[in-house]
């Protein structure tokens, strides 16, 4: 028999989980959890120093490990603070269980000290949540919630207990399993027969691959299917890496900010494979006239995407990874000859031209000077805007997990906090955080918590002060009234660093640039590098919003 | 609700879910249709067996976007099974004396 309160119990559980940090914040609401972690010599709290920032943390661990990992927050401004880094795991399916604080059950609805209907907010934002109601709840709905945030499309998961249910006893006599993802269910074996057929006789295929890729770790299948049938290769925002994308058969990214000759391939394919991608609209711009002479395979673990969008020819419900398995060895050996042959035309007809610079003191030339040096294992994080689009047009991600962006919520802020997670998750290796001015204001005060756990983070931060994009939409498409996107006040980030305490790299002015980056990359430790970049320098092409992915600005001009 | 809305002259279908009996699952399943700005236009809910669960009605309009929420309701996790009828279904039918203005 075991006795113990409640609070006690949650941490327990949690560390039979295998949870080893826990970011987050106290309060008056989660204290008795916070008292019971104290005791815990198994978990390591990381104290963020805004619970966004401690969601946001939580989810760099998860991106980069592909386990589930937990952060606190307190009930009221504690939970609704937690809610965007919540609602951007739910988007780009990442699994972060995220337990809340609640007034004690006797005051809930009564508009308590720092109450707010913290169930209620998340329902719409998690793949699942609890209010737990009882003591011995917690053992069911804590495993309950690693088995949801983790089997399937992963998701998050929102666990509010309130204070009275931390710190009453119960006593079990038997410590539940720890919650484990469910095996998937198979694919149906006809489908897998008619897709293989397809795929077989198509004469311009194209695989599509998606985070779904990444998350299933499914990279080596994919990679085996692509090279097996000769398909050229597209990559989402959020799957790039699934394959190298500098594989001969990569296409790179697609959609709004692709190559030209990406976006015209679609176009001509007669086949698209959809693996573990969801046809969002940053990628397919406007549906009607996306890939309009092809038929559709989507494969998803998820079967609500599954004729969402665009309606499948073939719709296979199940694994990435195992559909994958499955399906590869009943394709045949292509070279495709005549298609391969056509896209690299294409390719070099209409080629992604980046602005002709590798200054490392500029936007494209620091992205493509980084990526010089630092190894494949590096993970590379972003913020939201100009500098994220540039990364993933540029970047030379070749493995899964090392590039850690806010693909569907597209949140800033993300960048900094996300890079703490996945440098604590992974202390040997470096982590990169590319950001702009504007990301990086809205969660600087986590600067504090990457010096306080020395974590091996490098914030490239490319300041243009200016809201890049949104300067950029209204010079393209607002007549070039430029309104509020322009900072009136030019903020020094180098003495804002150095106030948190960390060291910084200033790549402006006349110095040695390049060394100056290789320093800052080779130092161990979190550093600020600081790169005035020009606000007119936009980001090249660009599918106008709700227009076709062919109908794309610049690329040739703009070099 | 409209006060003419009848289950026999517009188009609708009835859907009948099973579900986990706690407090939380009327409004997963609510605010699933809200956000959607999908229209309900009738719910009953009553528990069912030993009160561990529960049988929700739905009646909402017939649209293209049907498919796609019912996906997403059997998505839910306490949405333990979804049948679909049309709205023939005695359900609302029955009810309508308890509807009149």
């Amino acid at each position: 028999m075991y006795t113990m309160t409640g609070a006690d119990l949650t941490i327990r559980l949690l560390e039979r989980q295998g949870i080893e940090t826990i970011s987050g914040i106290p309060g008056g609401a989660n204290l008795p959890l916070y008292d019971a972690l104290y005791g815990s010599d198994k978990i390591r709290h990381v104290l963020a120093r805004h619970e966004q920032g401690a969601g946001f943390i939580a989810q760099g661990m998860a991106r980069a490990s592909g386990l589930p990992q937990v952060c606190f927050a307190t009930s009221g401004p504690g939970a609704t603070n937690v809610l965007t880094a919540i609602a951007d795991a739910k988007l780009d399916s990442v699994p972060v269980i995220c337990i809340t604080g609640q007034v004690p059950s006797s005051m809930i609805g009564s508009d308590a000290f720092q109450e707010v209907d913290t169930y209620g907010l998340s329902i719409p934002i998690t793949k699942h949540n609890f209010l737990v109601r009882d003591v011995a709840e917690l053992l069911e709905t804590i495993p309950a919630a690693f088995r949801i945030a983790s089997s399937g499309r992963p998701g998050p998961v929102l666990i509010d207990i309130p204070k009275d249910i931390q710190t009453q006893e119960i006593s079990f006599e038997q410590w539940p399993e720890p919650g484990r993802p469910t095996q998937p269910s198979p694919a149906n074996p006809e489908d897998l027969q008619q897709a293989a057929a397809m795929i077989n006789q198509a004469q311009r295929p194209i695989l599509y691959l998606g985070g779904g890729t990444i998350i299933s770790n499914a990279s080596e299948q994919a990679r085996t299917l692509m090279e097996r049938s000769s398909l050229p290769t597209t990559m989402t925002l959020m799957g790039l890496g699934a394959v190298p994308v500098d594989h001969e058969l990569s296409l790179g990214m697609l959609g709004m900010h692709a190559a030209p000759y990406t976006n015209m391939a679609l176009e001509a394919c007669d086949l698209l494979i959809a693996v573990g991608a969801r046809f969002d609209d940053r990628a397919t711009g406007k549906v009607s006239a996306f890939c309009p002479n092809a038929k559709v395979i989507h494969i998803d673990i998820d079967p609500s995407e599954l004729d969402k969008i665009k309606q499948a020819h073939i719709g296979i419900i199940g694994d990435v990874k195992q559909v994958l398995e499955q399906l590869t060895p009943m394709i045949s050996d292509n070279r495709r000859t005549q298609w391969t042959t056509e896209v690299e035309n294409l390719r070099r007809t209409h080629p992604f031209q980046t602005p002709k610079t590798d200054r490392a003191n500029t936007a494209y030339g620091a992205i493509r000077k980084v990526a010089e040096l630092v190894d494949d294992n590096a993970i590379v994080t972003t913020d939201v805007g100009q500098h994220q689009m540039r990364t993933a047009q540029l970047y030379p991600f070749r493995k899964p997990r090392r590039w850690l962006t806010s693909g569907g919520l597209g949140t800033m802020g993300f960048g900094l906090p996300a890079a703490i997670g996945a440098a604590l998750a992974e202390p040997d290796n470096t982590v990169i955080c590319f950001t702009g001015d504007g990301s990086l204001m809205m969660n600087i005060q986590e600067l504090a918590t990457a010096i306080e756990q020395q974590t091996n983070i490098k914030i490239i931060l490319m300041n243009n002060n200016a809201l890049g994009l949104v300067h950029q939409q209204q010079t393209m498409f607002y007549g070039k009234r430029t309104f509020a996107s322009d900072y009136e006040l030019q903020m020094d980030f180098v003495a804002i660093a150095r106030g948190f305490g960390m060291p910084t790299f200033d790549l402006s002015g006349n110095n040695n640039h390049e060394a100056l980056l290789r320093e800052a990359l080779e130092y161990s430790g979190p550093c600020l590098i600081h790169i005035p970049i020009d606000v007119n320098e936009n980001v090249f092409p660009m599918v106008p919003p709700g227009a076709a992915n062919i109908e794309m600005i610049g690329g040739d001009d703009h070099v | 609700m409209s006060e003419n809305s009848s289950a026999q002259t517009t188009h609708h279908e009835v859907l009948e879910l099973t579900v986990r009996n706690h407090p939380g699952v009327m409004s997963h399943i609510s605010s699933l249709f809200a956000r959607r700005a999908y229209n309900v236009e009738g719910i009953l809910c009553m528990p069912i067996g030993n009160r561990e669960r529960s049988r929700i009605w739905l009646m909402v309009d017939e649209d293209r976007r049907l498919e796609q929420m019912i996906k997403q309701v059997e998505k839910l996790e306490d949405v333990l099974d979804v049948q679909q009828h049309d709205a023939n279904h005695q359900v609302f039918i029955k009810l309508e004396e308890f509807f009149q203005t």
